[in-house]
């Protein structure tokens, strides 16, 4: 997966900026090979918990209808975890169900060094890590 | 009967609630939210929701997880 340099320092300063609260969202572009993020989605993190996250589904069908009017696949899904690494817990496999879309997570547990993995989650016992790179 | 689902046409062969729709989608209730004509449905309303011509249905599946385990 590509990102761009400026939608990486998005995701990232969202995650800064809704810190200690778990933030989320969505990244929108080409399905590819490769995928290639056009488009960045922040999301309201329903659950407002520093532990777990669940996106407005009003927001889901507004984004939802957009990326289909404008062409756009689902690339990733995006959260952060504030105090353990950037891995799928065991809530991040439960609730994953878009086995297509690419679970990009930051992890904040050093707050000046945050970090990201990015992983298809297959089913609740299966993840791949994806490579992804941030370039312009 | 034609409706339109996550944007696509659909030609369904019987009268259908979205409960039936979802169920013959394979979609739990509990994981999915639905909308039908720009309106969300409550859970309750799927099973008393009947699907007319031309309606457009979507279906959204949760996101979300979160470190707690």
């Amino acid at each position: 997966m590509i990102l761009t340099p400026a939608h990486w320092e998005a995701v990232l300063e969202q995650a800064r900026r809704e810190y200690p609260r778990e933030a989320c969202g969505i990244l929108a572009g080409r399905a590819g090979p490769p995928q290639r993020v056009e488009r960045i989605y922040p999301m309201t993190n329903a659950d407002h918990s520093p532990a777990t996250y669940l996106m407005d589904p009003q927001e889901q069908f507004r984004v939802f209808k957009e990326m289909r009017r404008d062409g756009l696949d689902l690339v990733a899904i995006y959260h952060s975890h504030t105090a353990s690494p950037a891995y799928p817990s065991r809530r991040d496999r439960d609730l994953a169900f878009y086995p297509e879309a690419v679970y990009l997570i930051v992890t904040l547990q050093e707050r000046e060094r945050p970090a990201g993995r990015a992983f298809r989650i297959l089913d609740q016992d299966r993840v791949e890590e994806v490579p992804f790179q941030v370039a312009g | 009967m034609k409706v339109f689902i996550n944007g696509k046409p659909d030609e369904l062969d019987e009268v259908m609630t979205i409960a039936r729709l979802l169920e013959r989608r394979k979609a739990r209730p509990e994981i999915v939210s639905v909308e039908v004509n720009d309106r969300i449905l409550q859970r309750e309303e799927y099973a008393k929701t009947i699907l007319r011509e031309g309606d457009a249905v979507e279906i959204v599946f949760f996101m979300g997880g979160g470190r707690e385990a």
